[in-house]
């Protein structure tokens, strides 16, 4: 190394302090309005617990970019998907009349929705791209009921923190925290393009989060959980994602 | 190492006031941490593309589109029509935390460099083309020096020619805000916030192929940058990156 003299030894360390002590109320500051991501463990912690609360300061009220009706991908994409299970196929058979969507956790009146229960509450559609984490990207008109209105619907406590959502598929769940649960975007979409949701992009029922990529948008919903405590729910990382690799939070 | 050994004992035997630092810490810091980024960030984008080694222009692109190019190379992904009759390992994962980690150090990086450059007005003082290079004969001679594969001269080692000015500034004003503003650009809530870094390339699929070429740019740089330091004598070029000392008097090679 070169040699310091005392004025740059002395200004190095005062700027070393100054860095961890900025880090350390920077942590606690993050802790205490939950911006610690719940996959901020491990060699790639550092990386999820810059984005996460970056992009919170930065995108908590910012709407994702809707496009016009002529800009819709045709034909639509759907992406590869695993087979589906026999219960699946039962209430396929049925046209997904005893398809129900049942929310618990923290909330005041725990129910479980039927499609028509849902497609009775004021209907919202909007022309946003879908991204996938792979580099693909299509552009669809998504119709449903916003997130928020279902949460209203069963009086989520005001303390909760995050949603978590789960596919019939039992090893299909996310989460989002509550800024992104309450977003006017945040739909619970049972159509697509004028017509019910096909199968192949995740209908009859699919979580669609427009300002995080694919993954996110779990296809299948039929239970939400409304809690303050991602560390109950899989090995506690606030998603199946992460357990196979993939960022929880997907704003990137 | 025998070279590593000569300098030291040489540099020790000089009092250290009067050796004058070829490459200053934060340079030299700076320097290492953003070349082991980008191979980083070079072996994660890489995975990452396998996964849909596709390009587009335009706001989407998938597989029912009609793609700009493609990258004749298999996909970990079986929906991904390549021509090949196997899929390759998954390694998106752990990729894209690396990418999006290291991209986070190599852009701190980038501002500690800026920062320090705009104190010590290190650009105008070592990158800039200076007064004399401002001439069609230095410029032609340079390119045919370089053409002609020529060893520079012994004082080359302490200042940069017109060619090398070029080609860093190019890298560091051009090319490296570019591959950060197209990598934002492809980021769903980033764009959310600030469209304009994505309308201004036309769309997401867009950046997306920008993203790439830069990276090819940076990556033909590295390539140049290895090939001049081993023409200029490998060691003496770079152990002043690292150890900060010149190593100009005795060519070591």
């Amino acid at each position: 190394m070169s040699h310091l003299s005392r004025r740059q030894l002395i200004t190095t360390g005062i700027a070393a302090a100054a860095g961890a002590t900025g880090l350390g109320v920077a942590a606690t500051i993050a802790q205490k309005n939950g911006l610690i991501p719940p996959d901020h463990g491990g060699i790639y912690g550092l990386g999820e617990t810059l984005n996460y609360p970056s992009h919170r300061l930065l995108t908590s009220h910012s709407l994702a970019r809707e496009f016009s009706r002529s800009q819709i991908s045709q034909p639509p994409m759907a992406n590869e998907m695993a087979p589906l299970q026999d219960s699946f196929k039962r209430l396929q058979a049925g046209g997904f009349a005893d398809w129900r969507l049942s929310v618990d956790g923290m909330v005041s009146r725990p129910a479980a929705f039927s499609l028509a229960d849902l497609k009775s509450y004021p209907s919202r559609s909007q022309i946003t791209q879908l991204a996938c984490e792979e580099g693909w990207s299509y552009i669809a008109e998504w119709i449903g009921v916003p997130l928020s209105h279902v949460l209203e619907a069963v009086g989520a406590h005001p303390k909760a923190r995050y949603v978590a959502y789960f596919s019939v598929d039992p090893g299909w769940w996310d989460s989002v925290d509550i800024t992104e649960a309450h977003h006017p975007q945040t739909f619970l979409a049972y159509g697509m393009n004028g017509g019910e949701l096909p199968v192949g992009n995740g209908g009859p029922l699919r979580m669609r989060v427009p300002r995080q990529l694919g993954y996110k948008s779990v296809k299948f919903i039929t239970h939400l959980t409304v809690t303050d405590n991602l560390k109950e729910f899989g090995k506690g990382l606030g998603s199946a994602s992460p357990e196979g690799g993939y960022a929880w939070y997907a704003g990137i | 190492m025998g070279d590593i050994a000569w300098l030291s004992s040489s540099a020790s035997a000089i009092p250290a006031a009067t050796v004058r630092a070829r490459h200053s810490a934060l340079v030299r810091v700076t320097h290492w941490i953003t070349a082991l980024c980008f191979v980083a960030l070079l072996i994660s984008g890489v995975e990452i593309l396998i996964s849909h080694p596709r390009f587009y222009w335009g706001e989407t692109g998938n597989i029912n589109t009609t793609p700009l190019f493609k990258i004749p190379i298999p996909s970990s992904r079986a929906l991904v029509p390549t021509g090949y009759g196997y899929v390759l390992p998954d390694q998106n994962g752990w990729s894209r935390y690396l990418h999006f980690q290291t991209a986070w150090i190599v852009v701190l990086t980038g501002i500690l460099y800026i920062i320090y450059s705009l104190l010590t007005a290190h650009l105008q003082k070592n990158l800039f083309p200076r007064k004399a290079d401002f001439s069609w004969r230095v410029f032609s001679n340079e390119v045919a020096s370089h053409l002609r594969f020529a060893r520079p001269p012994a004082a080359e080692a302490w200042s940069y020619n017109l060619l090398q000015r070029i080609a860093y500034l190019f890298v560091i004003l051009i090319l490296f805000p570019l591959v950060i503003w197209t990598g934002l650009a492809m980021s769903p809530a980033f764009v959310s916030a600030v469209p304009a870094a994505v309308t201004a390339f036309g769309g997401q699929q867009s950046a997306r192929t920008i993203h790439f070429f830069v990276t090819l740019a940076l990556l033909l740089f590295l390539l140049i940058h290895i090939v001049m330091i081993a023409l200029a004598g490998f060691w003496s070029r770079t152990q002043p990156m690292i150890t900060g000392r010149p190593a100009t008097s005795k060519e070591p090679t």
